[in-house]
């Protein structure tokens, strides 16, 4: 049945995504909150998370082109991004973040602004990924989340 | 005439176990109310949806500010029209912009009308220093984000075993003395940061010569169930 296939390609994709380390057990504890009732509640949150991250990352490029670095305010706003890509099971955005932070930590404004380069990318894909899986799961309905294989 | 004072006591007994039996369950299952407080949308949207699912009500604010006003602290000491206002339960980040959890932490253990609700932190940073200072100012908990529905499980479980042991009050704690025919040591059990009333219901053995002030001990809380 036609179904079948693409309830099976919504389980592979999910899969995909904690297979190649972007998701982490989070996620499958916001999954394990959805219901009937809020049967779109990991995408909401997500979609929050877009939200936040798009402002975090504007107010990072603004403050990483300053002169000299305010290391105490970029820390403070990945902390914030850390927070939200931890909620939500973003495990490799998370460890981006955590990278950033130590360079703070250390001053080396030269790393952060590599680093953060690089959380900009696994950032897009993250959403890109994420914004196919949520579009076909929709289309498809409700998928069981029997296969926790992370 | 002891056996028969004896058995006079069994008889009396029972009666007082069924008393304590239906009052247990005619006070019925109230619905937590838990006051949220998280400058994190994401979180708030989390902690939101992991307390309803385990039946709370839940009311979320996005900073220490807000959950001041929320509960009538900001500078109007009157407490006017809060018989209402029932909260069993607050749960804070610790970092937040402007009023940090900490330091909402001790606004709330320094106002008469709300210092004995339970208050627990929640934070992504596993500083023990963090960790400890939190509970020496009198925080139930700490626990470490992202915050799990077996936390929140385990917390509603616990606050709901304080408001029913509340309810029955001395009674519950005579009953147990009564039971196991022992009085109360003198030292409390050291390393259990048990809410003492709590304490006297998980361990009879330990003191229930509690004073409402008593400290919970510097290490974070054992949980006895489960």
């Amino acid at each position: 049945m036609d179904r079948n296939k693409q309830h099976r390609q919504v389980a592979l994709m999910r899969q995909s995504l904690f297979d190649q380390g972007l998701l982490d057990e989070q996620f499958v504890q916001l999954e394990e909150l959805q219901d009937d009732a809020n049967p779109n509640f990991v995408e909401e949150v997500v979609t929050l998370f877009y939200r936040d991250s798009a402002r975090l990352i504007l107010n990072i490029d603004q403050a990483l082109d300053k002169s000299p670095l305010d290391f105490a305010k970029l820390d403070s706003y990945m902390h914030q991004f850390k927070g939200s890509a931890s909620s939500i099971g973003a495990k490799k955005v998370k460890s981006e973040c955590t990278l950033f932070r130590e360079y703070c930590k250390a001053g080396n404004g030269e790393g952060c602004k590599r680093t953060f380069q690089q959380l900009k990318k696994e950032y897009a894909l993250l959403r890109k990924k994420l914004e196919s899986y949520f579009q076909l799961a929709r289309q498809v309905g409700p998928v069981e989340t029997a296969c926790r294989r992370i | 005439m002891g056996s028969a004072a004896g058995e006079f006591l069994r008889l009396v007994l029972p009666e007082k176990e069924k008393a304590v039996v239906s009052d247990h369950s005619s006070s019925g299952l109230e619905e937590l109310h838990v006051l949220a407080v998280d400058d994190s949308h994401v979180d708030r949207k989390v902690i939101e949806r992991l307390l309803k699912i385990s039946s709370c009500k839940v009311t979320a604010v996005e900073s220490g500010t807000r959950a001041l006003q929320f509960l009538g602290l900001d500078g109007e000491e009157s407490s006017v029209g809060f018989d209402g206002l029932k909260i069993n339960l607050i749960m804070t980040d610790y970092s937040m912009p402007g009023m940090t959890g900490y330091e909402l932490l001790k606004k709330i253990k320094e106002s008469k009308a709300f210092k004995k609700i339970p208050v627990v932190i929640m934070s992504s940073e596993n500083i023990l220093t963090r960790i400890d200072r939190c509970l020496e100012e009198g925080a139930e908990e700490f626990i470490v984000k992202p915050v799990k529905l077996s936390d929140v499980r385990r917390l509603r479980d616990f606050i709901m075993r304080g408001e029913e042991n509340r309810k029955k009050g001395n009674n519950h704690k005579r009953k147990l003395q009564d039971d196991y025919g022992m009085s109360p040591p003198l030292s409390p059990a050291p390393s259990l940061a048990l809410d003492c009333e709590i304490s006297s219901l998980l361990l009879p053995s330990s003191s229930s010569s509690s004073s409402p002030e008593c400290r919970p001990s510097k290490r974070p809380r054992l949980w006895v169930e489960d």
